[in-house]
C-alpha cells in the first residue's frame, strides 16, 4: 500500500491543532463558573432527607455518636475523612457534600469562593450554650453573619518517642533548630501542607523578635522570608511529610519518625497500641515554650447542600452537650459546647484541655487563611498562592 | 540457539533474579496477609487465616470487587467497538491523517495519568455539569483502553491477507455479511487478548479514577485506596489483594491459550500478535 | 418459484451495505466517526480546555479562575528554580527505570521467546503477567513496608552490616523499575519471538560468536520492541505521584501538579504541559525507530 506521503506532518497538523483550541479557549475564557453566590440561609428547618454526606478531620466523625444521630432523626452519615484543609476545600468545591468541619485556613476560602452558606443560628439551638469566646470569631464569622457551629479546638502537639529521643524536649527547637534537630534527621515528622509554615513564624517569633512576627499566618516580606528560610533548612532532616494522620502512626509505630508535629489523635492512638510516645505534659501548660499553632473547626453548611435540613440537624448533634463530650475525649481536644463539661467521662476533662479557660489559647494560634491585605486591610501580607508556592520550594 | 554452557548458566541465572525480583515483594505481601497484628513489622509477631474470611465478608469490598468488574466490562465493550472500528478503518483503507491515529490512541495511556484524570475531570464537572458517577469512570477507562484493543486487531488484519474478503465478496455478500462471517471470526483471538488486557487495565487503574469517581462508589482500587492506612484494615486489604491475583490465574492462562492458538503471542498493554512458529518469514528470506 | 427465491431481499443492513459499497470515504467516514470523534473531541477536547487554563491565573482568596490571559505561570515555572529540579528529577528517574527494566527485561524476554519449552512459556508467560493482576497500591504499600527502617531490606542486609536505602529517590527508582517490568518484558518478548530462528542459526553458520550473533543480529531486530516497552516506563514513571508520596519525601512532576489543582488550576496546567510536550516528543522518536508495531 501507498503510505500516506507526509505521515509526520499530519502527527505536526494535530498538534497544531490541539495548541490552536487550547489558545482559542484562553483567549475567549469560557463562560462555566464555578462559585455561586452566596446561596439563601435556611429560614426553617423541614423533614429530614434521609442522609447527610460529610467531610470532616479523622476521628471528628465516629460511630459512637453518628450511631444515635442516624437513629434519632433517621439521616444516614457519609462521611469523607480529609488530611489536609486543601482537600477540605477541594472537594467543597465539588458541591458535592453538604457540610464540612472547617479550620480557619479553609473557612474564609470556603466563604469568598460562595462555597458555603451563613448558618441560621436559630435552628442550632445547642449553640446558646457554646464557648462566648468561639463565637463571633474571624474564622467563623464574615459579613456580620455566623457562617458556621464551632465544634471544638485543640493546639498541634508536638510528639517524640520518649525511648529514641532525649532529653524530653521543651521546645520545638527540637524540630526546628538546625543544631538540636540534626540530632534527629531523618526522623523527624512535619506536617505537609503550606500552613506548617506558620509553626516556623511561631517559633521564630519567641527566638527572633527583632522580626516583630505578630500574626504568624500574616506575614510580611521579611518574615515570610525568614520562616521558609528556616523551613529549608530543616528540609534535609525530615523523615516524613505526613497528610494522612494514620500514615503518621503507621512510621512512629515501626520507628521511621521519633519526633514530630501532631494531633492528639495520633497521639492517643499510639498509646494504645503500647508505643512509648509523649507529649508536651501538664507541667509546661500542654505546650512547647513557644506556644504552638492549633485549630478551632467550624461546622459549616455547603451552599449547594443536597441535604440542608440533615446538616443541620447534624450541626445541632454535633455540639449537644453529650455528643460534643464524646467527641472531645474521642479525639482529645476542647469541646466547644460548655455543657459538655457536665457530660465528659473523665471529670477533669474540661480543666485538663483548657476548655473554659481563654487565657490559654492566647498561647495557641489557631489556623487561619492568610490574606493579602493581612485581613485587616492594613498591609501587604502574603498571600495563600505564595504560601503554596513556597511550601513547593520548601519540600523542593 | 547455540549457547555455551557458561552463557547458558548465566541467562538463566539473569531470569532467575529478575523472577525472585518480581515475586519477592509478591511474597512479602503474602506473608502480610496472614500477619496477626495490624501495624507492620518485620518479622511479622505471628501469622493467622483470619484474614481471608474477613476479607470475604467485607461487604463494601465485596462492593467495589462488583463495581470494578461493572467498569471493566462496560469499559472493554465501548474499548472493543472503537478500537476494531479504528483499526479496520486504518488496516484496510488509506485516508488523510492515517498515520496519526496510531498516535492518537496512545496518547491517553502515555500521558501522565493525573493530567487525563483531571482534563476529563474538568470538562464532566465544569464544561458539561454533569456529576461524577461510574458512567464518568467508564468513559475515561475506555478511552485508555482503546489502544489495547487497537493494536491487537490491527496487528492481526495487517497480517490477514484482504483477498478473503474480496473473495468473500466476489461470492455474493455484502459488506455486513463479510464482515460478520469472515472478518470477525479470523479476529477472534485478537479481540479476546485485547478484551482481557483491556480489562486488566480497567480493573486496576487508579488514578483517573480518583478524579473520576463519583460520590458513593468504589471500584476495587479505590476501596484499596481509601483503607490503605487505616491499621485495622490493612491485613484485610493484603488479604483482597492476594485473593485478586489467585483468582487472575484464570483470566491470564486463558489471554495466553487464546493468542497461542493462532500461533500468536500476547504483550502486556495491546500485545503486538507475532508471528508463530519461528520460521515462517525467514524462509522467504533465505535463499 | 425459483424466480421468486431468486429476488433479493432489501434488508435493512443489505440496503446500507449498499450505501456503503463503491464509496471507500463514506466507509473510512463511518468507520472513523466513533473513536476519532471520543478520542478529538472528548480527550483531546478535555486537554485543550485544560491546557486552556495555564494561561489564566487564580485569585488567592477565593479560588476563582481570573480568565484574562497571562504568561505569568510560565514564568513561574521558569524563574523558580524548584520546578526545573523537579522536572530534572522526575525525568531523570524515568530514564534510569527505564534503562533498567531494559537490562532486568531482556534476558527474561529472550529466555521465554528462544530457549523455553512450550510449556515452560506458558508458565513463564502467566508468572510474568500475575503480578499486574495484583493492585498497584498493594504493591507500593508492601514495598514501602519493605524500605521502612527495620523492614525485610534492612533485615535481610543486616547480616552483611549494610542498611536498606530507606525512603527516598533511590526507593522510588526502585519501586518504580519493579512496577513496571511486566510493560517492559512482554513487547520485548513479543519482538524476539517475531526474530525467526533461522536467522540466528544462519549468523552462527557464517561464524558468529554468540556475543556477536546478539550484538549484530537480535539487539538491533529488537530494538524497536524495546522501544515500544520504554514509551510505558518512561510515561508511567513520568506521571506517577501516589508512588513518590508513599515511598518518598521528594516532589515529581505528578506530585506538584495534584498539589496545585485544588488552589491553582493555571499553575497546575502550565506545570502539566511539561510531560506532555516530552511524551509527544518521546511517541515521535519512538515511532520513527518502529516502536508502534510492537506495542
Amino acid at each position: 500500500m501507498r503510505k500516506d506521503s507526509h505521515p509526520a506532518r499530519t502527527a505536526w497538523l494535530v498538534i497544531a491543532g490541539l495548541l490552536a483550541m487550547m489558545l482559542l479557549f484562553a483567549g475567549c475564557g469560557s463562560d462555566d463558573d464555578d462559585s455561586t453566590s452566596g446561596g439563601e440561609t435556611v429560614e426553617k428547618l423541614g423533614k429530614g432527607e434521609g442522609k447527610v454526606n460529610l467531610i470532616s478531620w479523622a476521628g471528628y466523625v465516629e460511630p459512637e455518636w453518628t450511631k444515635p444521630f442516624e437513629q434519632k432523626t433517621g439521616c444516614k452519615v457519609n462521611n469523607k475523612v480529609a488530611g489536609t484543609s486543601d482537600e477540605m476545600v477541594q472537594l467543597m468545591r465539588t458541591g458535592e457534600y453538604d457540610g464540612v468541619s472547617a479550620s480557619g485556613n479553609a473557612s474564609a476560602r470556603l466563604f469568598e469562593g460562595g462555597d458555603v452558606d451563613a448558618v441560621n443560628v436559630d435552628l442550632v439551638p445547642n449553640y446558646k450554650t457554646i464557648f462566648s469566646d468561639l463565637k463571633n470569631q474571624s474564622y467563623n464569622t464574615f459579613d456580620g453573619q455566623p457562617y458556621g457551629i464551632p465544634h471544638g479546638r485543640g493546639a498541634n502537639l508536638l510528639m517524640w518517642n520518649s525511648e529514641e529521643v532525649q532529653p524530653a524536649p521543651t521546645s520545638w527547637d527540637v524540630m526546628l533548630d538546625p543544631k538540636k534537630a540534626t540530632k534527629y534527621k531523618g526522623k523527624i515528622s512535619a506536617y505537609d501542607d503550606p500552613i506548617y509554615i506558620a509553626d516556623a513564624a511561631v517559633y521564630l517569633k519567641a527566638h527572633q523578635p527583632d522580626l516583630e512576627i505578630d500574626n504568624p499566618y500574616q506575614l510580611n516580606d521579611e518574615q515570610f522570608e525568614a520562616a521558609v528560610d528556616l523551613l529549608k533548612e530543616q528540609r534535609p532532616l525530615v523523615g516524613e511529610y505526613w497528610s494522612e494522620a494514620t500514615k503518621q502512626i503507621s512510621a512512629f509505630a515501626n520507628g521511621d519518625s521519633t519526633v514530630g508535629t501532631t494531633w492528639q489523635y495520633q497521639y492517643f492512638a499510639l498509646q494504645e497500641e503500647g508505643k512509648p510516645v509523649k507529649a508536651s505534659p501538664a507541667s509546661q501548660g500542654f505546650l512547647p515554650s513557644e506556644g504552638a499553632t492549633g485549630w478551632s473547626d467550624t461546622w459549616m453548611i455547603s451552599s449547594e447542600a443536597e441535604n440542608p435540613n440533615c446538616m443541620y440537624m447534624w450541626m445541632d448533634w454535633i455540639v449537644s452537650p453529650k455528643a460534643n463530650a464524646q467527641v472531645a475525649e474521642y479525639f482529645g481536644e476542647a469541646p466547644a459546647q460548655s455543657l459538655s463539661c457536665d457530660q465528659t467521662a473523665q471529670k477533669d476533662f474540661c480543666a485538663k484541655y483548657h476548655a473554659e479557660n481563654p487565657g490559654f489559647w492566647k498561647r495557641v494560634y489557631y489556623w487561619e487563611t492568610p490574606l493579602a491585605d493581612c485581613g485587616d486591610g492594613s498591609g501587604d501580607c502574603k498571600d495563600y498562592n505564595e504560601w503554596v508556592q513556597a511550601w513547593t520550594s520548601i519540600k523542593g | 540457539m547455540r549457547l555455551s554452557r557458561r552463557s547458558a548458566l548465566l541467562l538463566r541465572l539473569a531470569v532467575g533474579v529478575g523472577l525472585a525480583f518480581i515475586y519477592i515483594p509478591l511474597i512479602v505481601l503474602a506473608i502480610y496477609a496472614f500477619n496477626s497484628s495490624n501495624v507492620l513489622e518485620w518479622p511479622p509477631p505471628g501469622l493467622t487465616f483470619d484474614w481471608f474470611p474477613k476479607a470475604i465478608e467485607e461487604e463494601r469490598a465485596r462492593e467495589a470487587f462488583v463495581t470494578s468488574l461493572k467498569a471493566g466490562v462496560v469499559a472493554t465493550a465501548i474499548a472493543i467497538v472503537l478500537g476494531t472500528l479504528a483499526s479496520l478503518a486504518v488496516a484496510r483503507h488509506r485516508f488523510f491523517g492515517r498515520e496519526t491515529i496510531s498516535f492518537l490512541v496512545i496518547l491517553p495511556i502515555a500521558l501522565p495519568g493525573i493530567v487525563t484524570g483531571v482534563a476529563l475531570n474538568n470538562t464532566f464537572t465544569q464544561v458539561l455539569g454533569i456529576d461524577l458517577s461510574l458512567f464518568t469512570v467508564i468513559v475515561a477507562h475506555a478511552t485508555f483502553c482503546i489502544v489495547v484493543v487497537y493494536n491487537n486487531v490491527i496487528a492481526r488484519l495487517r497480517r490477514l491477507s484482504p483477498s478473503f474478503e474480496e473473495a468473500s465478496a466476489d461470492l455474493g455478500a455484502h459488506t455486513w455479511q463479510t464482515f460478520r462471517h469472515v472478518t470477525v471470526p479470523s479476529l477472534r483471538s485478537a479481540l479476546g487478548a485485547g478484551a482481557l488486557l483491556a480489562f486488566a487495565l480497567s480493573f486496576d487503574e487508579i488514578i483517573v479514577t480518583i478524579f473520576t469517581i463519583g460520590n458513593g462508589e468504589e471500584t476495587l482500587p479505590y476501596w484499596i485506596f481509601r483503607n490503605l492506612f487505616r491499621a485495622n484494615q490493612l491485613p484485610i486489604v493484603n488479604a483482597v489483594a492476594v485473593i485478586v491475583v489467585l483468582l487472575s490465574i484464570i483470566p491470564v492462562y486463558f489471554a495466553h491459550r487464546l493468542t497461542r492458538e493462532e500461533g500468536a503471542t500476547a504483550g502486556a498493554r495491546g500485545g503486538a500478535g507475532a508471528v508463530g512458529g519461528k520460521d515462517e518469514t525467514a524462509a522467504t528470506a533465505m535463499p | 418459484m425459483e424466480a421468486e427465491a431468486a429476488v433479493v431481499r432489501r434488508s435493512v443492513g443489505r440496503r446500507l451495505a449498499g450505501l456503503f459499497h463503491g464509496r471507500p470515504r463514506l466507509q473510512v467516514g463511518a468507520l472513523l466517526a466513533g473513536p476519532v470523534g471520543w478520542l478529538v473531541i472528548g480527550y483531546l477536547g478535555s486537554l485543550a480546555v485544560l491546557l486552556a487554563a495555564a494561561f489564566w491565573s487564580v485569585d488567592a482568596a477565593s479560588g476563582e479562575l481570573v480568565q484574562t490571559f497571562s504568561l505569568e505561570n510560565f514564568q513561574t515555572l521558569l524563574d523558580e528554580p524548584v520546578y526545573k529540579d523537579i522536572v530534572g528529577r522526575t525525568v531523570l528517574i524515568a530514564a534510569l527505570v527505564t534503562v533498567t527494566d531494559a537490562i532486568l527485561a531482556f534476558p527474561i524476554a529472550f529466555y521465554m521467546a528462544k530457549l523455553a519449552s512450550r510449556r515452560g512459556k506458558a508458565i513463564l508467560v502467566v508468572a510474568v503477567l500475575l503480578p499486574l493482576w495484583s493492585s498497584y497500591l498493594v504493591k507500593v504499600l508492601s514495598w514501602r513496608t519493605m524500605l521502612s527502617s527495620g523492614g525485610v531490606i534492612d533485615w535481610a542486609l543486616e547480616p552483611i552490616g549494610l542498611s536498606g536505602p530507606g525512603y527516598g529517590n533511590t526507593a522510588v527508582w526502585l519501586v518504580m523499575s519493579y512496577l513496571w517490568l511486566p510493560y517492559m518484558i512482554l513487547p520485548i518478548y513479543a519482538g524476539l519471538e517475531r526474530i525467526p530462528n533461522s536467522l540466528i542459526s544462519a549468523s552462527e553458520d557464517l561464524g558468529a560468536s554468540p556475543f556477536t550473533t546478539f550484538r549484530r543480529v537480535i539487539l538491533p531486530l529488537a530494538f524497536p520492541a524495546v522501544v515500544a516497552g520504554s514509551i510505558f516506563t518512561f510515561a508511567l514513571t513520568l506521571g506517577d505521584y501516589i508512588t513518590p508520596r508513599l515511598v518518598s519525601n521528594n516532589q515529581f512532576i505528578g506530585n506538584v501538579i495534584f498539589n496545585n489543582i485544588s488552589n491553582n488550576l493555571p499553575l497546575a496546567s502550565a506545570l502539566a504541559l511539561v510531560p506532555i510536550v516530552v511524551m509527544v516528543a518521546y511517541l515521535l522518536v519512538a515511532r520513527k525507530l518502529g516502536a508502534f508495531e510492537h506495542i
